[in-house]
């Protein structure tokens, strides 16, 4: 039988395959986040415009990054529900959307608690804070959408049509927030151009905090999704034992 | 003009219900669905309309051809029963209301409000909207639900009278009309297996 | 389609419709607005573009349940779905039924609203062009979130939270044209992009809806 990715759209596999890998993904999260956090933290040097209040930069930037993600995630994942009907595919769509929008509430707090020093303000309708409240908006609805149907087929194929839709939406409201002000928020922290990137002290714990948060969240996805499989078997069985 | 049910299951919710069905009607003939309920005669009847995809095989009837009637009539409560009617005669593109307020007799409440009808004037105002439809194919779902023993001869009548004009009907009911329909019992084709889960595949926990 | 919107008109505006309802909630937020930020004329003129525009999204949100809900009860969205019009047809007329019972009033009365905000006397026709213009997108999108939860017992407050997020773009743009006209600057640029909202939701939002109502029924 030739390998192929779609192998892991049925449940079993998925379930095989997430458990023996689930413990690995766990440990390597705890390593990079603890490496990462503890160099930020407390082996870095303080900006010499910012103080110590720049090390929050350490949590901000890769939840942030992760918030914007987890939501291309789900859109990827809703695409295929769509085009292939693979229901694991959807269920983590499903699984990421909690994690996602707890990852918008920590990159919208750290920010109001650098904010703070920086700006002197906790909130500020900056075109970036903007658009990460609004898409936590976008989080909300998704996750009300999917807790409102019954029907798990239903709320899979309106979910998914709400995220595409949605996509489209955050987009605009990203470029009309942008519009509408211009906003204090600093550049980019990183970019590809490495002329604009922050200094190599800051820039290597960095890389290990946003690995870290790659690996947090594929674990709690893997957690989350195996969850959702299990009580979508669990509504099957009851269904069968109610039918017999 | 054939209608050709070939092999078909259907879902009703997450749950498949009826398989394997088969069935042709052609021109002039009727076919009552006969069955328990929650056997999945309205599931059946809706997948044939087009309300909801087959689990499995195929139905085969000529384009635009279908006129559906549920259970519930849609009506409009503050348009008179011709404003009803008239409605979905142009949006079906066809002219006259007038047949089929005569072949339910419904002459006299021409002007009356939908929502001031009976249950049964009602579901006569419902039934009589298949007349103006001009399809060919019409599905019922229980029309007699709610018609007194002279209503329900005025509907037998109407249906004869289309089935006479070349017309196929399709319904579900328990009521004898006295028509010269096939009655197709879906009692022995209660799904056997469990539906068609991916999460049902054992031994994954 | 023609008897679909005259239909839908008709029972809008006979008892029980609705018609109206919006109307006098647009009144009442603007009414509100000065208990609230205070008398001081200044502070209004500030505020009147912003007020104005929320308050006719607002005012639109609140009918947006009734598009497919009672045809939903009643049986004739099914009826609907199987009769020769194009599900994607129906949806824009819903739309444009719903336009026209509710955006166009809201349009129109919006410069009398703005009197008593103490509108700039520049943004009286730009309050009426960018509504006239951006009204129609919040419709359309209210019409596909209303397919959205065309299944659903009280999908009204649902509705709600997944409507308004999608607002964001049209409020935006629509309130941001009134604002720099009445501040003097060069209002091309968010007059374009509400426009090219409006027609780009016009354009796609009918075949989202039509799929969501297709889903829902089946």
């Amino acid at each position: 039988m030739p390998m192929s990715i779609w192998e892991y759209a049925n449940p079993k596999k998925f379930m095989q395959t997430s458990s023996a890998v689930l413990p690995w993904v766990a440990g390597l999260t705890v390593i990079c986040l603890v490496v990462g956090l503890v160099w930020g933290f407390f082996f870095t040097p303080d900006d010499f415009r910012q103080g110590s209040t720049v090390k929050i930069i350490y949590v901000h930037v890769p939840s942030a990054m992760m918030a914007i993600n987890v939501w291309v995630m789900m859109l990827v994942t809703s695409l295929i529900w769509i085009i292939r009907r693979h229901h694991v595919s959807v269920l983590a769509a499903k699984a990421a959307a909690p994690i996602g929008a707890t990852m918008t509430v920590i990159a919208l707090f750290t920010g109001a608690i650098w904010g703070q020093p920086m700006w002197g303000t906790w909130w500020e309708w900056d075109p970036r804070l903007t658009s990460f409240l609004i898409l936590f908006l976008f989080y909300l609805g998704y996750i009300a959408l999917w807790s409102a149907i019954e029907n798990s087929d239903t709320a899979a194929d309106l979910t998914s049509i709400l995220c595409l839709v949605g996509s489209v939406f955050a987009v605009l409201s990203r470029y009309a927030a942008q519009f509408w002000n211009q906003g204090l928020h600093q550049g980019a922290t990183l970019s590809l151009d490495k002329e604009e990137n922050i200094s190599d002290v800051f820039y290597y714990p960095l890389l290990f905090c946003l690995a870290g948060f790659v690996l947090l969240f594929v674990t709690l996805l893997l957690i989350r999704t195996r969850t959702e499989i299990r009580s979508r078997r669990l509504k099957a069985l009851r269904l069968r034992e109610r039918m017999a | 003009m054939e209608l050709v049910v070939k092999n078909v299951a259907c879902a009703r919710g997450s749950l498949r219900v009826i398989e394997g069905v088969s069935f042709t009607l052609r021109a002039g003939e009727a076919l009552v669905l006969r069955g328990p309920n929650g056997i999945g005669k309205t599931t059946l009847l809706r997948t044939i309309a087009g309300l909801q995809p087959a689990l499995e095989g195929q139905i085969e009837l000529p384009e635009d051809a279908v006129a559906y009637a549920g259970h519930a009539d849609g009506l409009k409560g503050p348009l008179s029963v011709a404003q009803n009617l008239t409605f979905w005669a142009s949006i079906y593109g066809t002219r006259g209301i007038e047949c089929a307020l005569e072949a339910f007799d419904m002459t006299a409440l021409l002007d009356r409000q939908a929502q001031d009808l009976s249950a049964g004037q009602k579901r006569r105002l419902g039934l009589a909207r298949m007349e103006v439809t001009g399809r060919p194919i019409w599905i019922l779902d229980e029309p007699t639900v709610s018609l007194d023993a002279a209503n329900t001869a005025l509907f037998a009548a109407m249906v004869a009278r289309h089935l006479d004009a070349g017309g196929i009907a399709l319904m579900a009911t328990h009521i004898e009309l006295g028509l010269e329909a096939k009655v197709l019992d879906l009692t022995p084709f209660k799904a056997r297996d469990d539906a068609p889960e991916p999460f049902l595949d054992g031994g994954f926990l | 389609m023609r008897a679909l919107l005259f239909r839908d008109l008709a029972l809008a505006v006979k008892a029980g419709g609705g018609f109206g309802l919006s109307l006098a909630f647009f009144l009442i937020v603007v009414v509100l607005v000065p208990f609230g930020v205070g008398p001081d004329t200044g502070v209004l003129r500030e505020v009147a573009t912003g007020v104005l525009w929320v308050g006719a999204l607002l005012a639109c949100l609140l009918s947006l349940d009734r598009i497919f809900q009672l045809d939903y009860e009643d049986g004739s969205l099914d009826l609907l779905v199987t009769s020769p019009l194009p599900l994607e047809g129906l949806v824009a007329v819903k739309a444009l039924a719903h336009w026209l019972t509710t955006g166009l009033p809201l349009t129109l009365v919006a410069p009398i609203l703005g009197v008593l905000l103490n509108l700039d006397p520049s943004g009286f026709g730009w309050i009426v062009a960018s509504l006239a213009l951006g009204t129609p997108a919040l419709s359309m999108i209210g019409t596909f979130g209303a397919a959205l939860t065309v299944g659903l017992k009280r999908g009204g407050l649902l509705l709600s939270l997944l409507v308004l997020p999608l607002y964001v773009p049209t409020l935006i743009f629509g309130a941001e044209t009134v604002r720099r006209a009445v501040d003097g600057f060069d209002n091309t640029t968010p007059l374009l992009m509400l426009s090219g909202i409006t027609l780009g939701t016009l354009a796609i939002l009918p075949f989202a809806a039509a799929a969501a109502i297709r889903i829902n029924l089946r």
